[in-house]
């Protein structure tokens, strides 16, 4: 991939049949520098109570907290909610108020956003499809569908708002999951789309007894 | 980078003759340093009193022609200069005469016309069909190379459908030049192609009669007058234009762009071809809609809906599912190639369609916790590895193929659910080997065929011998 670091925007757990190692591997990276910011499946699996979760999530968030150890729960709770480094910002909902997980759905959301984080880009997670969006000369905002693979230049005299997408928990019928990739040298911005082995995530899923919802969602994409 | 001229080091470029000065930039050919192609800088006008849109120019032009593969429809770029500190492009120099240079002529002869058009639009074609629509096309951005190939030059304000569009939005007066501009895009539509397609029809116009179709409009209002007004029929103007031609002019300025080519490429075949070119009622048409019917038009004017942007040519926005259903241990050979074969067909038809192949085995009869590798999960596995080596040989980037095993004792019922949770455009299977077969209703085939939300193509091979 070329990364030089890594950042997980959050809902770390939640969803699937590996918690325990997904964590793992996280605080793996994390120990070598990685940011990783907490997202509201991975507050709900630590017990703090969020209403807003249907049932299906709920039921799974329930079944994730079952399997947690003691070392799983220490590393989420020590998650913050926001980490900002130079003119980055890294949040899994809204840095306008980042515990009450707003989703940036429209231009409004992402403008309270950026003008709350300050900083040239903001890269976030919790809605579950790509998107960015960039201010245009008049410094209003404007939003854009990206096109997987194709690298955006993003200078840093304009402002950036990114929607990674989810890895996994598709909304769009496609079932590879998203990623991005910011080259600050070149100041430009890539989403990927990269398909994995849904099959056996989905019959993980199933034979853990989680929702038959959460599977259907990876297996229909939406 | 206020104070350049000739002589003037900029990166290692040296500045030799400026040869233009625009309302936008500055450029100067190179002299320095040597390379295969001869280059030009083109510096743009920023600082206090400069249009903002300058500088979007830059950027836009830079993101447009850096995308672009190399081609010789337009301006290679070679090198860029930092935003913030020496915005510059440095672009190969175009040697040759601009459209704008033999508009004197007009009215030119048809077959000349034709030719000059046809060429512009196999340019324009190779710009559309990497979904970059120019946007600023006059005949002084259309550029002749010595071969009579057509370069389009200044991408300052075109629109590349792969980024994000920097001038949206910014226009509160529409950007571009307003005497080719499309009506779509004095109300601020950036994204179509058939808007060149437009710009294109008012350059044939021109050189048909000598003027151009809606004058040269200095107010909003004027400009907005192409939104209901018809041009004047050019052989009103020219009486002996043909028929054809006019028929082509008069169909690329339609104000609806439904109502235009649907693809420059028709265009350049129109121009190319011109006896076969559908003659309709614009062909002889001899004077501008009635007064009538022009304030029916302008009352109608504010309910002006422009076309929809046409989907981009990307796979992923318009991807059709066509899902092919192989029987598990299929191992009739024949079939399965015929069911290639077919799938091969629809790839052709419908380069950006996605394939699921599809197979449904019994359930697993118990089974087992996580992780155990039962037979369950191993027959799985099989079918899937079954499968992708069938989809191997159509040699469908990743992206496009996917594979998916089914659990069910009930083969039929679980493809139409499958078909209908995806909302599959099109199923392709085999038939059954035994024709009699297939004249049970039970049959797999003929339940799918006889149920599904969508077509389906029932595929036998031609019996041997």
């Amino acid at each position: 991939m070329g990364a030089d670091r890594y950042a997980f925007l959050g809902d770390l757990v939640g969803y699937g049949a590996d918690p325990v190692a997904v964590l793992e591997l996280i605080e793996g990276y994390a120990a070598n520098g990685a940011v990783v910011v907490l997202g509201n499946h991975d507050a709900a699996a630590m017990g703090r109570a969020d209403e807003e979760l249907n049932r299906n999530a709920m039921a799974a968030v329930d079944w994730t907290r079952a399997q947690l150890g003691k070392r799983q729960r220490a590393f989420l709770e020590s998650l913050p909610l926001i980490v900002t480094d130079d003119n980055l910002l890294f949040v899994h909902a809204s840095a306008a108020a980042p515990e009450q997980w707003i989703y940036i759905t429209g231009l409004r959301e992402a403008e309270e956003s950026l003008s709350a984080g300050k900083t040239t880009y903001i890269f976030s997670g919790h809605v579950h499809s790509q998107k960015l969006y960039y201010t245009g000369a008049s410094g209003r905002l404007l939003e854009f569908l990206p096109v997987p693979g194709t690298p955006i230049p993003a200078a840093r005299h304009r402002r950036w708002l990114a929607i990674v997408g989810s890895a996994g928990q598709p909304r769009d019928r496609n079932t590879a999951a998203c990623y991005l990739l910011f080259d600050s040298e070149r100041e430009r911005l890539t989403f990927y789309r990269v398909p994995y082995d849904v099959g056996a995530t989905i019959r993980k899923i199933r034979a853990a007894g989680l929702p038959e919802r959460v599977a259907l969602r990876l297996e229909r994409g939406t | 980078m206020s104070a350049v001229a000739p002589g003037t080091v900029i990166d290692g470029f040296r500045l030799g003759e400026k040869i233009h000065t625009g309302s936008m930039a500055t450029i100067f050919r190179l002299t320095g340093p040597d390379g295969p192609l001869p280059l030009i800088m083109k510096i743009p006008r920023l600082g206090a009193g400069e249009r903002a849109v300058n500088v979007i120019g830059f950027e836009v032009c830079r993101t447009v022609l850096g995308a672009l593969p190399q081609s010789p429809h337009h301006p290679t770029l070679v090198a860029y200069g930092d935003i913030e500190t020496t915005p510059y492009l440095v672009m190969e120099f175009v040697d040759g005469e601009r459209l704008n240079d033999w508009l004197h002529r007009a009215p030119m002869p048809p077959e000349e016309i034709a030719r000059l058009g046809s060429a512009i639009a196999v340019a324009l074609h190779d710009v559309h069909r990497h979904d970059v629509v120019h946007l600023d096309l006059k005949p002084t951005n259309v550029m002749f190379r010595p071969s009579g190939e057509v370069v389009l030059i200044d991408f300052g304000l075109a629109r590349h459908g792969h980024y994000p569009d920097l001038l949206a939005e910014e226009l509160r007066i529409p950007l571009g030049n307003w005497v080719y501009m499309a009506p779509e895009q004095v109300l601020g539509v950036r994204c179509d192609p058939r808007s060149d397609i437009y710009a294109l029809g008012g350059m044939l116009y021109e050189l048909a009669t000598g003027r151009t179709p809606f004058g040269k409009p200095g107010t909003v209002g004027e400009l907005r007058r192409r939104l209901y007004r018809d041009p004047i029929p050019p052989r009103s103007i020219v009486p002996s234009t043909p028929g054809w031609l006019q028929e082509i002019i008069l169909r690329c300025l339609e104000v609806d762009a439904r109502q235009r080519f649907s693809s420059v490429e028709e265009v350049a075949f129109a121009l190319s071809s011109p006896a076969r070119v559908e003659l309709t009622e614009r062909a002889s048409r001899r004077r501008r809609a009635s007064l009538w019917r022009l304030a029916l038009r302008r009352m109608e004017v504010s309910a002006f809906e422009p076309a929809p942007c046409p989907p981009l040519s990307l796979a992923a926005r318009i991807a059709r599912v066509v899902t092919v259903a192989i029987a598990p241990q299929e191992s009739n050979e024949r079939l399965r190639e015929a069911l290639r074969a077919a799938t091969r067909n629809v790839i052709a038809a419908d380069p950006h369609c996605r394939i699921a192949c599809v197979t449904v085995v019994p359930p697993a009869a118990t089974l087992s916790g996580v992780g155990d590798e039962n037979s369950a999960t191993g027959r799985h596995i099989h079918q899937l590895i079954e499968l992708r080596n069938w989809a191997k040989p159509l040699d469908l980037p990743e992206e496009r193929v996917t594979c998916h095993v089914l659990e069910s004792d009930k083969p039929a019922a679980a493809l139409l659910d499958y078909v209908t949770m995806n909302e599959v455009d099109h199923v392709l299977l085999g038939a059954p080997k035994d024709a009699s077969l297939a004249r049970r209703v039970t049959g797999v085939c003929a339940q799918v065929a006889g149920t599904a939300p969508c077509t389906v193509t029932v595929v036998r091979p031609r019996p041997e011998g």
